[in-house]
């Protein structure tokens, strides 16, 4: 069953980033903040529009992702994409930077 | 090559510093993210998948060897180290943060280059023949018409807000390299009978979601008249083009809408009231231009052609390659070459910054310091002796820019795609390098012959599948890529806008799908001479579908 998370690109330099259970904007997608139901899909679009004015964030959208055990997994290929780098150069964007889960 | 006066300098300063305040205001949060997008677009900053994106206009694709190399240092000091080469003739960096693009700006500024009107609904970037200035077939250099036009449309006061965006291209020859059929505006520079310079006009062509191509309004439109009949023609638009639907408020829909008869009655009326006023171009001016883009003075060097016959003997490599990526020039002690951006299975028009320093010194030492990038997605070097094209050879191989491909099926025209794009509906460039790499073999491309293959991955058309003897436009269909194949599109003189074949392809069925389509071309061509497009023309695309949807039947 798919969820919603709330993803945007930060203004400074457009990294992609995930708004976290902590509150705090997230560079991975590990430990973003899940809305299962839609009083908590609500509260993700207040967020949204709340980092729109604090100026952090632009292109703020809550997307479906699926819960595969441990990991998120966007629904969309385009989330997919943004959440790893070009599927053409591995040595790009965040899957360059991050090292694999054992 | 042109070069900046003092009003350029400073117009392009001024906007420099201005972009530098208000990207500091947007940082601070003075602007909203509503208030600075359009003064970031109007400057060619996107925002993509993964990160920013700057467009920078090459116009009319002319470069320097300095401007390369600054390309290269922003590659490497404020990108990934690569840049992409567009069908625009930019170049677009994928990767630079927000708060370094006034820094960008400030040097590109320093070697006259920008990235202004790269997006907007505005005039953007006029292209132009990339074989402009060298091509054998070439009546007259179209670069001072586009600079000239360049200069009218920087930050015209009444165009800056158009219903969309508006597109300008310029050839000088009969063989149309510019694609000025699928423009807004197509403008082919010829002469007339008594030998005077003028264009034929072309408007309201154009590719995206509704592919059109453009109706010539006028057969010969002499070089005075050229911002006069311009103005009539973008006025028109201005003020009846639809505001209503931005998918209809391109002028293709207008002189569609409205009828060519009508809109040209229109255009004329216009002309009529404004012919006289002081946008008719005075000859000194024209002259004044022209001089920028006088040929460099060719040293003779005959003793190239009885080398050249040596160098191909020894070499099969090198002598395909001659062949495929060298056209003749006005001289002939020189050739044009083509530098491919298609290396066999990379990805079309990316090159990195080690690459473009390469070009430059080469372009700086063989080719009288000038370079082109196409919209093919290509570098060229103009000016290159014969005697020397052995050389130019090794050093390109040295780096991988000797794929000997131009014109062939594996020369791939791709958008950046679902890779980069934020519009895109599905992956471009993998496609490209999965058929790149399925037709890579030498003499099996060779066999095929010419052949464009042009690739988009959503209903944009920035890859120009509609104009592509084989298109392949990529879109989302329940989640997953989808594939539609198109036929017989061309993007020259005779242009077409090819026929849908039918139902989409997965992703993995797509390479299969076009090898079909290549293999019927083979079996039923009249013989090597026959190209696919004169073949498609001649048969239509009842076989390549019998081929395509009976095979796939079958397989099922």
């Amino acid at each position: 069953m798919s969820v919603k998370v709330l993803t945007a690109n930060r203004l400074t330099d457009g990294e992609v980033v995930w708004l976290g259970a902590n509150g705090e904007w997230l560079e991975h997608i590990d430990g973003a903040l899940i809305a299962r139901h839609a009083e908590a899909v609500n509260a993700l679009e207040e967020a949204g529009k709340s980092a729109i004015k604090s100026n952090l964030v632009i292109d703020v959208n809550v997307i479906d992702v699926e819960e595969r055990g441990t990991e998120l997994y966007p629904v969309r290929l385009r989330e997919r994409i943004r959440q790893l780098g070009p599927t053409i150069r591995l040595d790009l964007g965040k899957q360059a930077e991050k090292p694999k889960a054992a | 090559m042109y070069r900046y006066d003092e009003f350029d300098h400073a117009f392009v300063s001024a906007r420099v510093e201005q972009f530098k305040d208000q990207v500091e205001r947007r940082l601070s949060g003075e602007l909203t993210e509503e208030q600075f997008r359009p003064l970031r677009l109007m400057n060619g900053v996107y925002l993509q998948l993964h990160a920013y994106m700057l467009r920078v206009a090459v116009p009319y694709g002319t470069l320097s060897s300095r401007q390369m190399r600054k390309l290269a240092h922003i590659a490497r000091r404020y990108d990934r180290g690569y840049g992409h080469f567009t069908t625009r003739q930019n170049i677009q960096y994928n990767w630079p943060a927000l708060k370094d693009i006034p820094a960008v700006l400030d040097e590109l500024a320093s070697v006259e280059m920008h990235a202004l009107q790269t997006s907007g609904n505005c005039i953007r970037n006029v292209t132009a023949d990339h074989f402009a200035g060298a091509a054998a077939d070439e009546v007259g250099d179209p670069r001072p018409y586009a600079e000239i036009l360049r200069q009218w449309s920087s930050m015209h006061p009444e165009f800056s807000y158009l219903p969309r965006k508006f597109k300008i291209a310029v050839t000088g020859a009969d063989r149309d390299r510019a694609a000025i059929q699928v423009h807004d505006i197509g403008l082919h520079l010829k002469k007339n009978a008594a030998g005077e310079l003028g264009f034929a006009v072309y408007v309201g062509g154009g590719q995206g979601r509704t592919p059109m191509v453009a109706k010539k309004i006028r057969d010969f439109l002499p070089v005075e008249d050229l911002l006069t009949y311009t103005t009539a023609i973008v006025r028109v638009y201005n003020l009846n083009g639809r505001r209503d639907n931005k998918y209809k408020a391109r002028i293709k829909i207008l002189v569609h809408e409205t009828g060519t008869e009508e809109i040209t009655r229109q255009i004329e009326a216009e002309w009529q009231a404004i012919k006289e006023t002081d946008l008719k171009l005075p000859q000194q001016d024209v002259d004044a231009i022209d001089t920028y883009f006088a040929p460099p003075n060719l040293v003779q060097r005959p003793e190239g052609w009885s080398g050249l016959a040596a160098a191909r003997k020894a070499d099969h490599a090198f002598s395909a390659w001659v062949d495929q990526n060298v056209t003749p020039h006005k001289n002939p002690d020189y050739g044009v070459v083509t530098i491919s951006l298609k290396p066999i299975g990379g990805i079309p028009g990316d090159a990195t910054d080690a690459q473009m320093d390469l070009v430059a010194d080469i372009a700086e030492k063989f080719s009288y310091d000038e370079i082109r990038v196409s919209h093919e997605q290509n570098l060229v070097l103009p000016h290159v002796a014969i005697a020397d094209l052995r050389i130019v050879y090794d050093l390109l191989l040295t780096d991988g820019l000797a794929t000997a491909n131009a014109g062939l099926i594996t020369d791939i025209i791709s958008c950046p795609g679902l890779d980069y794009c934020a519009l895109a509906t599905a992956r471009s460039i993998p496609v490209a390098q999965r058929i790149s790499e399925r037709f890579g073999d030498p003499e099996r491309q060779a066999d095929i012959g010419e052949l464009k293959l042009k690739i988009s991955g959503c209903i944009n058309a920035c890859g120009h599948h509609h104009v592509g003897h084989i298109g392949i436009l990529g879109v989302e269909k329940k989640g997953e890529e989808l594939y539609q194949i198109s036929l017989g599109g061309s993007g020259d003189e005779i242009c077409t806008i090819g026929d849908i074949t039918g139902r989409g392809f997965s992703s993995e069925e797509i390479v299969d799908a076009i090898e079909t389509i290549v293999d019927r071309y083979l079996e039923i061509r009249t013989d090597k001479e026959e190209t696919f497009l004169a073949t498609y023309r001649r048969v239509g695309a009842a076989p390549f579908k019998d081929a395509l949807y009976s095979e796939v039947a079958n397989a099922a």
